[in-house]
This record gives structure tokens, sequence and C-alpha cells, in this order.
């Protein structure tokens, strides 16, 4: 039979596949993020550019508001109905949408300038008042929105943000005329334009501050697509039309998209192989090893702005003073991350240099101290047997790693994970199994970790410091682990107010040579996308982010 | 009859009392802070936590919490969705077409259990009985998910004679596959036990004296045999339809049926306790309902019995 081993795998890996990716909720729910291209890339091919396209979604978790969508789901129906001061390019780079000039001269004070004439899918004008209104909206406690922390570099954050404020208005945003504002942050930000094609950061209608609920429900945006009527069926399909009215740089190649929703890739990919759906872009884990020979060039693997890390918090008190530090190190280097993607991931992921990833702007390979990344057994005993003379790690004492379990494939890596480091070192390590995603997010937000966990991160916008900033500055948001060092503090301090890109990137991988001595994570790789799609379309790309450039798809 | 009736309604109201209770109990007891996982490991504004977490009464003390959610209730407001939906119209979604895949899959089940069980227990030994015990055990110790996987792809891919996956709506047409495998097992049973019941009632002193009687042969099997071979049968199914539809988890994610199995297996991974409440309340009342119908039936198929 032509089609044996397929089947053969199928069947064995179906155990596998259904305790590994029965669920949409699982550990990689990073941000949504804006995917898109340069008008080049748009309608290439001459395709037909009447056909509706396909492609796999989950159910939006909320109403389709800008600060309110955190995850994919949402996140890609957002970034296709909306459209911000920029957008990003398939290499991320940012693209002028909306605005016309975003200028400043001490990285604090910005005056932002917007096309005029641009109006909403209901009729309204889109002016300087629909961006600082729905930032103000974003920000303000009482309304709630899972996006608030993207302003607070906005001065005046912090006041509306406290908990039972009523306030609602930053006192950095200052509207000029119809089509100029201002934005004063509250220290000097040098990324702060390139974060600005995120989804908190998009313009919204009045309409959406009388009913936010409704509006959720059913949008009015100004990207280059709009919700079809009743075009959101819960749990069922989102169907997008394109926007006459949309004069941008993602001009739409096709006559609309349609997001089915699924709970399990594999469903998906069984309707990718029977093309009854035009893009997927995650392989479920149980096709990873035969998605090349079942799709031939209707495949891609790239890398994507997400990494995966291991986290020791510094509250261990096995790891702390400089017999922390050469245990991180060594722990580091028993791990042999190349045979665990060759062997688990089938290639689809790269082995980290850095903390960032390869896809960004300013990245760096040869960063000094990153051969610790590097598979070194003799030298992790070394170093090991170094720490023991300081201060001996407790006998019987297991090296655990916390992970939840419900997301794909993370059960089999920290698994091999824990085995490479038992067999280099003369501890005993073990994965610490947690059943869902949202029992592993309390543990890890109280602290109350006994060894390592599982992490990673996505990035919300293509800059280097989004993947150092948020994790790893002393009192972060996401600083899960509690680092804490004032040395790398003041190096991002000096990046962020640099006066220019490539000078902030210097300092940023600067910086990340003393994260790459104290290790409060433990890089591991940079995620890629597997994602592969059908005969009826052709013009695929996919995004700086992992996200396909839906509008630039072609029906054939 | 209709005291019997009206009794056993009366009797819904404890058992969903107590179905609330224990499913909201249980749900509040799984460990973790569903709102801390919505913001899917990006930091979160302690503003927004905390007024998120008073939005779904997470700050309360467990019986404030179901109180609460009791006072709702009563006025047919079962709560809302982390999205913010209300859960009412999210099971009306849901629901009907569990609905149609369980009644497709029981029709099925019955249909062709039946046949076949009267047919092997009438030729017990035969090679169609060997065949048909042979074939459902292997049915019975394959496990669903194998099973759907591999006609997903045999009949859904390779050969192309349905679609892979329910379209939007989930017509009848695409339902068919999905029905086909959620009734496989239960048809295995359902085969099992009408072959027993069968091959017990042949022998019996009434189908000997029937027999005697000179009636034909078609009318000692139809009326005599397989009526009351049926007792043990629709007790089974009565049973099985409430399974069809809480337990059809794994065939609504195979085939990817936007039904009430995807909806409980999410709202159970996020710890949306309105939702799995609402949820397992309906599917109680779908099995006490089922349960009811069945004891009816018991008097219908046997007169020797009667429900003052």
């Amino acid at each position: 039979m032509r089609y044996n081993r397929t089947s053969k795998a199928l069947v064995l890996s179906a155990a596998l596949a259904l305790t590994l990716t029965a669920c949409g909720g699982g550990g990689d729910q990073g941000a949504a993020t804006s995917g898109a291209a340069t008008s080049t890339d748009a309608g290439g091919g001459g395709g037909n550019a009447t056909a509706v396209i396909t492609a796999n979604s989950t159910e939006p978790q909320n109403g389709l508001l800008p600060a309110n969508t955190n995850e994919v789901g949402g996140g890609r129906v957002m970034d296709l109905i909306f459209t911000g001061l920029v957008s990003y390019d398939a290499t991320g780079a940012p693209v002028n949408e909306l605005a016309e000039s975003i200028e400043t001269t001490d990285a604090q004070n910005y005056t932002i300038k917007i096309k005029s004439g641009q109006k909403f899918t209901n009729g309204e004008a889109v002016t300087a008042a629909s961006f600082v209104n729905a930032w103000n909206f974003g920000a303000a406690a009482k309304n709630a929105q899972l996006n608030s922390y993207f302003f607070e570099s906005i001065k005046g954050y912090d006041k509306v943000s406290a908990e039972k404020s009523t306030e609602d208005k930053m006192e950095g945003l200052k509207i000029v005329d119809d089509n100029t504002f201002t934005v004063e942050l509250s220290r000097a930000e040098s990324d702060f334009p390139l974060r600005l094609g995120y989804t908190a950061f998009y313009p919204l209608p009045e309409a959406a501050f009388k009913d936010p609920k409704a509006f959720g429900e059913n949008p009015a945006g100004n990207g280059p697509y709009k919700l079809a009527d009743g075009g959101w069926q819960h749990n069922v399909q989102v169907q997008l039309v394109p926007n006459a009215d949309y004069s941008g740089p993602r001009k739409p190649a096709n006559g609309g998209v349609t997001f089915k929703i699924y709970t399990t890739f594999d469903a998906a990919y069984q309707d990718l192989l029977a093309n009854n759906l035009d893009i997927l872009d995650q392989i479920p884990p149980s096709a990873l090893q035969n998605y090349k020979t079942d799709l031939g060039d209707r495949s891609v693997n790239q890398p994507y702005a997400g990494n995966a890390t291991m986290t020791i918090p510094s509250y261990l008190p096995e790891f702390q003073g400089e017999a922390g530090q050469l245990r991180r190190q060594a722990i580091s280097k028993a791990i042999n991350r190349q045979e665990i993607i060759d062997n688990i991931f089938f290639g689809g992921k790269q082995a980290a240099k850095e903390f960032t990833s390869p896809v960004i702007d300013g990245y760096s390979d040869a960063i000094p101290g990153s051969d610790v990344l590097t598979f070194d057994a003799e030298g992790a005993k070394k170093l090991w047997e170094q720490a023991e003379a300081i201060s001996p790690w407790p006998a019987g004492k297991v090296f655990t790693i916390t992970s939840n379990i419900d997301g794909a494939g993370n059960k089999e890596y920290i698994e091999a994970m824990a085995n490479q480091i038992s067999n280099t070192l003369p501890i005993k390590a073990e994965l610490n199994p947690i059943p869902t995603f949202k029992e592993m997010r309390t543990i890890v937000g109280e602290k109350k970790l006994t060894g390592a966990s599982r992490a990673g991160w996505q990035a919300d916008y293509p800059s280097l410091y989004n993947f150092l900033g948020p994790l790893y500055g002393t009192g972060a948001g996401s600083n899960d682990g509690d680092y804490s060092n004032p040395a790398f503090d003041k190096k991002l301090a000096e990046g962020l107010s640099a006066t220019s890109v490539e000078e902030g990137n210097k300092i940023f991988n600067e910086s990340q040579e003393i994260l790459l001595k104290d290790l409060p994570v433990v890089p591991l790789w940079y995620q890629g996308v597997q994602g592969g799609w059908s005969t009826k379309v052709a013009d695929v790309k996919f995004g700086w982010n992992g996200v396909p450039l839906y509008y630039a798809v072609t029906g054939k | 009859m209709i005291r019997f009736t009206l009794l056993r309604f009366l009797q819904l109201i404890p058992v969903f009392l107590g179905a609330t209770l224990l499913v909201y109990f249980l749900v509040f007891a799984t460990p973790g802070n569903p709102i801390a996982a919505l913001s899917g490991g990006k930091p979160m504004s302690p503003a927004v936590e905390a007024a998120l977490t008073a939005q779904y009464n997470l700050d309360k003390p467990f019986w404030m919490q179901y109180l609460l959610y009791l006072k709702n209730l009563l006025s047919f407001d079962l709560g809302e969705t982390f999205s913010g939906q209300p859960v009412s119209d999210v099971i009306g979604r849901a629901f009907p077409v569990t609905a149609r895949l369980a009644i497709m899959a029981l029709v099925f089940e019955a249909f062709f259990g039946i046949i076949f069980g009267v047919i092997a227990g009438l030729r017990k030994g035969k090679l169609f009985d060997s065949t048909v015990l042979i074939a459902s055990l292997i049915v019975i110790a394959v496990p669903t998910f194998v099973l759907g996987f591999i006609l997903q792809f045999v009949v859904g891919v390779k050969l192309a004679w349905a679609k892979p996956t329910v379209s939007p709506g989930a017509p009848w047409s695409d339902l068919i596959l999905p029905a086909l495998v959620l009734g496989l097992v239960s048809l295995a049973y359902v085969i099992r036990l009408t072959r027993t019941s069968v091959i017990e009632n042949k022998n019996a002193d009434y189908v000997r004296t029937a027999t005697a009687k000179g009636l034909s042969r078609r009318r000692v099997v139809v009326v005599h045999i397989v009526r009351n071979s049926m007792i043990p049968v629709v007790t089974f199914l009565g049973a099985d339809l409430g399974s069809l539809m809480g337990g059809a988890i794994v065939t609504e994610g195979i085939f990817n049926v936007p039904g009430v199995g995807n909806l409980l297996y999410l709202s159970i991974l996020k710890g949306e306790t309105p939702t799995v409440v609402a949820v397992v309340s309906v599917l109680v009342l779908v099995f006490v309902l089922a349960n009811l119908v069945v004891d009816l039936l018991y008097a219908w198929l046997d007169p020797r019995i009667r429900y003052a």
C-alpha cells in the first residue's frame, strides 16, 4: 500500500497525539501579534483574487477588543480587521500603516502624525482621538483589559491602572489636532515605536466605548478585512471579507479569509490532507515525522520570534551565590539541545545561542559567553564539582523540572532533558508533571516552585528588548524567577535611552553577556513554525511571528 | 402510571441540586487559578486580575459562590463564560449538535445491534454467530480513538467519501462518520446483550407453547422471542444515550464536532465553573429522563410490569 508508512505512524502515534494535542489551551499560549508585509508581497503570482481562503484557528478567548486580545485565536482576527500606526513585514521590520510620521528627539517624547481620510467600517473617521481614547480605555483599571500593562511606559499609567481607580485618562497622551497627538513616556524607551504595531495599540471608534461588549462581538475596524455579517459563529468559524475602504500596504489578494475553529491540530491536519482546509499554521506532533512526505513543497519549517527556556528561580536555596551560578552553568552544559531537537522535534527547532530569537533585528549568535549553552559533559561535571566544593548539594534532593503536560510535546522533551542531566551530573533530575496550564501558572505566579520550570517567550513585537526587559528586569511583570542584577538593569536602561536602534541593540547584546553568566533561565532552543497549505492556494508565506500572511495568499 | 411519572419528576429536584453542588465543588477543588491562566503566561496588571477575580466571584468562599450560582439559576441565569458570553447561549449552540450525533449513533447501534444480535442468537454456534462474536470483541478491545483516526484517515482522506471533519453547521451528512465511530463500541455490546437474551428466551416455555400452537416462525421470533429479549437491551440503550452525549469527548475531538464534549473538555481545562456545572447538570437531566423513558418502556415490553 502506498500510504503504509503514514498509516502505521498514524496508529502508533494516535495514543500519543491524543494525550498531547487534544487541547487548545496548551503551553504556548503566547501573545498575539501582527502578521504583515510590504505591499510588494501582496497579490503576487497572478492567482485567483476572489478565492476565499480557509485557515485553522482557535476560538477567540475574549470579545474582539484590541486591549483585551492576548492570544493567537483572537489576535490573528484582530490583526486583519484592524490596523494600527505601523504593521510588521515578513521579516518583522515596521512599515507605516496609519502613521505618517513618528518623531522624537529624546526617546521619551513622541509626536505622532496620522494619515487623514481613513475611516472605520461603521463610517467614523480615524483621528488622533481614536488612538488616544482607545489607549486610555485599554489602560484604565475599571475596564479590566488583559493587555493593560502594554501602556505602562506612558506617563500617568500608574494612576489609571491602580486598583479601584476611576480615572481613565493618562496625562502622557495629548491630542494636538485631528491628525496629531503626542505621547510622553515616564522614561526614555527607544523601542517604543517598534511596539506600535501590536494589537493593544490599535485605534477604536467611539461606538466601542458606548458598549464594549456588543462591539467586541461585532467590531467595526479599519483593517484590510472586516467581519462578514454574522461572521463570528462561536466555536465554529470566523468569516472575514475584504474591506474596500482599506488603502494600506496589506491589500488583500484574495476574496476573504475564513478561520475554522479546531480543538485539535490533528483534526485540522486531516482536513489539510483532504484539501478541506487551505492553511494550517501548526503541524501536530503526530505528523511531524511525515508532513514533508505528505505535503512536499506545500510545507514550511522556519524559525519565528519565540524561544523555549528553563527557569531556575533565584529563590531556590541551592542556587544562591557563586555555587548557584556554577550549578546553573553545569546544568546548561549538561543538556544536549541538538539531540533533543533531532529526536523529539524532528528538526523543527534551532538550538539557542542567547536569550532572544534569530528573526529579531540585532540578533547575534556570537555573544561572549554563549559557549555555556553548548553541550559539554566534562565541562559540566567540572563546574558541578566546583560548586560542590563551595556548598554541597543536599543529599537525596531531586532536581525537578515543573511543567504542565496538557500542551503539545512538553512531557517528552522535559523527560529527555531530565535524563541528560541525570546522566551527566551526580544528581537525579525528573519531570514534575502538572495537569493543566492554569495550575502551572498559579504555582509559578505564587513563587512556589521547588525546582526549575518550563518557560518560554513569544515576542509581542519584534525587538530584542521585548525578550529581555519584561523577563529579567528587576520586578518586571514576567520575571517569574525573581531575577535581579543591578548591572543588568543598568544596561537595559542604557539600551532604552540609546538614540538609534543599532546603538540600542549593541547595548542589549552586552546585557546578555551578564545573563549568560547568571543564567536566570537556561535558554534551550528557538521555536520554529511548521505549517502547510492545500493544493488550492499559492503565495503562502509565514511572518516573523509564525503567523501566515493571510492577506497575501491567492487561490489557484 | 401518571402518578409514577410525576413522582419521578419530583425526584429530579434533589438529583439536580446534588449534581450541581458536587460538580461545583469538584471544579472549585481543582488546583490553579483560572484568572492567572487567562493571561497566557504574560504579565497581568494586579488591578485587572482583582477586577476579573471579583467579576467571577472567585474571591468569595465556596459556599457563597455556590449560593450565588443557585440564586442566578432561579432566574434562569446560568452565568457567563470567561469570554463574557452567556453560558445558556454556549450550551444552546453545542447541545443540538451533540444531540443529533448521539441520536444518530443510538439509532445505528440499536438497529444493527438488535438485528445482528437476534440472528446470532437464533443461529448460536454457526458461522454468522462466531463472526459477529469475534468482530464485536475486536471493536470492544480497540480504543475508540484508534478506530476514529483510522476511519477518518481511510474514509475521509484517502477515499474522500466523506469530509474528515464536520463542516460549520454540523449537517447530518457530515455527522455519519463520527456517529458510526461513536456508536460502534455500544453496537458490540447491544449485539452481545441481544444475543444472550435471545438464546435464553429461545428455550422458554412460552416459546415452546407458541410454536406448539402452530404460530408461524416469524411471529414466534418477532412477537415472543424478540420482544421479551428487549428488556436488558432497552436498559442498556437508555443509559447509553447519556454516555453518548457526555462521553463523546474523544469522538468530537477527532472529527472537530463543536458539541458538548468539546465544550466540556475546554471549560474543564480553563476552570470555567459556570460552563462545567451547567453542561454536567444538563447531562444529568438527560440521564434521568432517559432512564424514566426506559422504565416506562418496561411496562410496554413486559405486561407483567405495572406502575400503580
